[in-house]
């Protein structure tokens, strides 16, 4: 409910803004500004702060990215997936569950692909980490400059929204670098830890079958 | 996640130290079960010490004739070791039926053991749970209870009458329900020296003290685990029933293993998982098998034995059915009667 505000009842403390209400719609604006007088008076002064916050320190860390070594000062709760989006703007590692769940953070740690969200920045140092800006560096044959895997996912499609895609292919390198894939049925089995909202799937799958198939011929 | 102070510990009794000095401290390897706690605000540790640098990465031979896996060896590197894959494949399947390749290759052997329910209100903190808050109530008796236990729930009173169970969570690891029908042997270090706990009394049932998961004290690290000779590798199967086909907890799980002369029975191990708070095995179910034919008979008699007094909620009574038809269907494919795809 609002009020129209007479200019004999505004409180001395008003008067400078006494004048606005010969104005149109005038009362909504001292309508807001009294609210906001009213609040403020009301609420209790914040206490005081006694001391600063104390925070365990941070460490000095040292990330070896894609063939790189790069010093960071990080928290110890940061995990390996925020070191490298928020600290070294490595931003093609997605962060889609944040649990390990849905695969979309996978990278590869000395070569063996891992969930980036589910490790602490700090326990990975003298790793090797490779992230989708260094997959191609891998790989010795690097046709126009993309990994085999890269180049498969274009030629069959293997994405619609591409969020998950870097996981999808930093998850179907490390699947080559396991060598267990024989089958289909293998491949589906060992790329169940990447979810693809999309459903591309069946092109994922196909992109995977063709280069293990490149590869052992 | 809660802040906290990171400590690299540089050996076993530097560890243990450190998580003697602080009553908040934890362990932490592969971290993917631990990590995804504190992200819930779940587990809370005041400091994390990081045991990843210790040396405890290798599966060595026992003088018993077994092999020893080291607590730190990944997941991953376990299920695909030669010696694991050859002499005890009921291990290795079991692994492999569990998590994703990137979790495998993370997660450790003692993270394994020492991984926590994943029930859905244990993880959720906003609802009672007497395993994360003992004393608050369990949502899960009369909630949504699909992936709980149905055995070794009850507590019972001096005059054995049953009392109302205080949690229904289940143990979510497949690979300790083949350490179970092994019969492994945790070692383990404390403040004081070095002790075994056999595998069948590393977890626990939740009691009164549903927030105790297993019998590892505060100071004590698990350094290994110890597998006895006998792999049943000529006549196992991990048989793993879960709502997808990939990628999820099991509702019931059988690792079973058998020795036969022909076709009789001449020793049997059954462990169940999913259906309690720790892999479940039962003996006397085991002895019923020993001498008799591998017949759809034999192994329902075991079934039935194994299954004795289990008990259902709503949404989980369906298990008691499925793990029966799971434990004949898992015996008959061990002893290579049943197709295993």
């Amino acid at each position: 409910m609002y009020y129209i505000i007479s200019r004999r009842t505004i409180p001395s403390l008003f008067v400078p803004f006494a004048k606005i209400i010969e104005q149109p719609q005038a009362h909504l604006v001292l309508e807001v500004h009294l609210l906001w007088t009213v609040m403020t008076l009301s609420a209790e002064a914040p206490p005081k702060a006694t001391h600063t916050p104390s925070l365990p320190p941070t460490h000095t860390v040292t990330l070896t990215v894609n063939g790189t070594e790069t010093q960071l000062q990080l928290a110890p709760w940061t995990s390996l997936l925020d070191a490298l989006r928020e600290y070294m703007d490595l931003t093609g590692t997605k962060k889609g569950c944040d649990h390990g769940q849905c695969g979309a953070c996978t990278v590869l740690v000395d070569g063996k692909r891992i969930n980036a969200c589910l490790t602490l920045a700090i326990m990975q140092e003298g790793k090797q980490i490779t992230t989708i800006e260094g997959i191609a560096q891998t790989c010795t044959d690097a046709p126009d400059g993309l990994h085999p895997i890269q180049k498969a996912f274009i030629d069959y499609d293997a994405f619609q929204c591409g969020y998950c895609t870097p996981g999808q292919i930093c998850s179907a390198v490390g699947l080559l670098n396991e060598g267990k894939a024989k089958t289909t049925a293998d491949i589906r089995e060992l790329m169940s830890g990447n979810i693809c909202r999309c459903g591309a799937y069946t092109n994922i799958v196909q992109a995977i079958e063709e280069v293990i198939n490149q590869q052992t011929v | 996640m809660n802040s906290f102070t990171y400590t690299r510990a540089d050996s076993v009794e530097h560890a243990v130290d450190e998580r003697v000095a602080e009553t908040g401290a934890r362990f932490i390897a592969g971290g993917t079960n631990l990590l995804d706690l504190m992200k819930e605000t779940v587990e809370k540790p005041s400091r994390l010490i990081d045991i990843t640098r210790l040396p405890m990465t290798s599966i060595t031979e026992t003088i018993e004739g077994g092999l020893r896996l080291g607590a730190l060896v990944t997941n991953a590197d376990t299920a695909y070791n030669k010696r694991v894959q050859e002499r005890y494949p009921l291990l290795s399947q079991a692994i492999l039926a569990g998590a994703s390749p990137q979790l495998r290759n993370m997660a450790t052997n003692g993270g394994n053991l020492m991984q926590r329910t994943r029930c859905y209100y244990f993880y959720d903190a906003a609802t009672p749970c007497n395993k994360r808050q003992p004393g608050s109530g369990c949502s899960a008796i009369e909630g949504f209870n699909r992936i709980h236990a149905i055995l070794g729930t009850h507590l019972f009173d001096q005059e054995g009458r049953a009392l109302e169970p205080q949690c229904i969570a289940t143990h979510p690891s497949d690979m300790c329900v083949a350490l179970a029908a092994l019969e492994a042997v945790v070692q383990v270090t404390g403040k004081y020296g070095e002790r075994t706990i056999p595998f069948a009394e590393f977890h626990r049932l939740p009691g009164n003290t549903p927030h105790i998961d297993n019998a590892l004290e505060p100071d004590e690290l698990i350094t290994a685990i110890d597998l006895p000779p006998n792999g049943f590798a000529d006549n196992h199967m991990y048989l793993k029933l879960r709502d997808r086909a990939s990628y999820a907890f099991a509702l019931v799980s059988v690792a079973a293993g058998l020795e036969l002369d022909g076709d009789t029975i001449t020793n049997a191990r059954i462990a169940l998982g999913g259906v309690a708070h720790k892999p479940w095995r039962k003996p006397e179910a085991e002895a019923l098998l020993v001498g008799k034919p591998t017949t759809q008979e034999s192994f329902q008699a075991a079934a039935d034995a194994l299954l004795a007094g289990a008990q259902g909620y709503g949404a989980n009574t369906f298990k008691i059915e499925l793990a029966k038809r799971a434990i004949v269907r898992a015996l008959g494919q061990a002893a290579k009667l049943e197709p295993t795809e």
